[in-house]
């Protein structure tokens, strides 16, 4: 079976597998760095009690989550030049992206926020802080120890998640692996490779989430 | 031109009816095997056996920690290599499979390991076999914790099935990705395949929501 696992060929390839491996790391970043900006303002519009806010923001967010992420991509794919707007692919991937883990980030947020006991909220009303000075001293700092695991959960989906590119020919991980096989006819070393090196970006994202879960539950007993 | 397009996209509605259909019998196929191999494996991943609680923390991470994409590629073409022709449906349901277990197990067995050691000491001291204690004592508690995770995670198995239409199961994504090629309306297209995949999830993501706020204590 993994006899002939010919690792010469997948030395020969392998600056495709690391030029592949760095544009997934680019896309992941920019995309994950997108999608928080993103999640915090539909977070902020779906809290908020002004309805022309709240509305479209469930709107977003419950579409998202009942779709599939490719039917996303290929909607953006497909639908952009459509409507006149052209742009590379790997730009409609990272939209892609951003707006599929916005949605998910959003409602990681809400429920950090929810997390934070009511009583709190009236200590800081009755100490006279305004609504800001509320957030900023109150609710934030503790709903941020609450989100940072979840939110690094998100940031391993999104990883998983940029393989989906592959398919409207961005060049990352598992295009690499997709043109080795097409090239030389070897999907066993071309996908199980690329398997290899998402493999390492989970471990180090799950080291990190695992962490912050330690830190977290240090600052509740505190 | 819109107009046009559009009554075009109506004539072969069905096709996407069609579509539809592949995408429930993969969806329907898969949560149960899926859900059945998911609470063994989380069974014995909770278990005393070392070993196999090991290989399965093993199968779990690479799972888990390798994209969907990959793994359906690897499944379609690797096992030909191996001497094991498999179609495209079959394929998509192994992985579909391989795939949803795993993460069924993370949750079985996280809702397992939540049940008080106590537990398992009072229902073995009224001299229940293992069997036993696992179906009548702890199982019922930690369906409480299972249940509402169970039900978001089949939200996203039914909405990973889209990721088979890449070796061409006729599931509704791959009708959508047809169809753009005859009918170049990008965003019509894949607004009805929205649509058709909002109809199937969002009656369980209702229920997920519900569960989370009942089971909650």
């Amino acid at each position: 079976m993994l006899a002939d696992f010919n690792f010469r060929v997948i030395f020969e390839y392998l600056p495709l597998f690391l030029t592949g491996l760095r544009a997934t790391f680019l896309i992941s970043i920019v995309s994950i760095a997108l999608a928080l900006c993103t999640g915090i303002i539909a977070c902020a519009c779906r809290i908020s009690p002004a309805r022309v806010l709240k509305y479209p923001a469930i709107a977003y967010i419950e579409i998202i989550r009942s779709t599939p992420l490719l039917v996303q991509i290929y909607f953006l794919y497909f639908g952009l030049p459509t409507l006149g707007v052209r742009i590379p692919e790997i730009q409609t991937g990272i939209l892609a992206l951003m707006l599929n883990s916005g949605a998910y980030i959003a409602e990681i947020i809400r429920a950090g926020i929810n997390s934070v006991d009511e009583g709190q909220l009236e200590a800081g009303i009755s100490s006279g802080l305004n609504y800001v000075q509320r957030m900023r001293f109150i609710i934030l700092p503790q709903a941020l120890g609450v989100t940072i695991p979840p939110l690094l959960g998100q940031a391993i989906v999104l990883v998983k998640d940029s393989a989906l590119l592959s398919l409207i020919s961005v060049a990352e991980l598992t295009r690499s692996g997709q043109l080795m096989t097409s090239e030389r006819f070897m999907p066993t070393e071309a996908f199980f490779t690329v398997a290899f090196f998402y493999m390492c970006i989970y471990f180090v994202l799950k080291a990190l989430a695992e962490w912050s879960q330690k830190k977290l539950i240090f600052r509740e007993a505190y | 031109m819109m107009a046009f397009y559009f009554s075009r996209l109506m004539e072969i509605f069905p096709f996407f009816l069609k579509g539809l259909w592949m995408t429930v019998q993969i969806a329907f196929i898969s949560l149960f095997t899926c859900t059945v191999l998911g609470f063994f494996l989380g069974i014995f991943r909770s278990g005393q056996n070392r070993f196999l609680k090991w290989f399965i923390g093993v199968y779990v991470s690479f799972v888990r920690g390798t994209p969907f994409v990959v793994q359906v590629f690897i499944i379609f073409f690797i096992l030909p290599e191996w001497g094991i022709q498999l179609e495209a449906f079959p394929a998509a349901l192994l992985a579909m499979a391989i795939m949803g277990s795993a993460f069924i197990c993370e949750i079985v067995a996280g809702g397992i390991s939540s049940i008080p050691k106590g537990q398992w000491e009072a229902a073995a001291s009224s001299g229940l076999t293992m069997t036993q204690q696992l179906r009548l004592v702890i199982l019922p508690q930690a369906m409480k914790v299972i249940l509402p995770p169970l039900v978001g995670q089949y939200v996203l198995l039914i909405k990973d099935t889209s990721v088979v239409s890449v070796i061409g199961v006729m599931e509704l994504t791959r009708v959508g990705w047809v169809t753009v090629v005859r009918i170049p309306e990008g965003l019509m297209v894949f607004s009805l395949v929205g649509i058709l995949y909002f109809v199937i999830s969002y009656p369980l993501i209702l229920l997920s929501n519900y569960l989370e706020r009942r089971m909650a204590v």
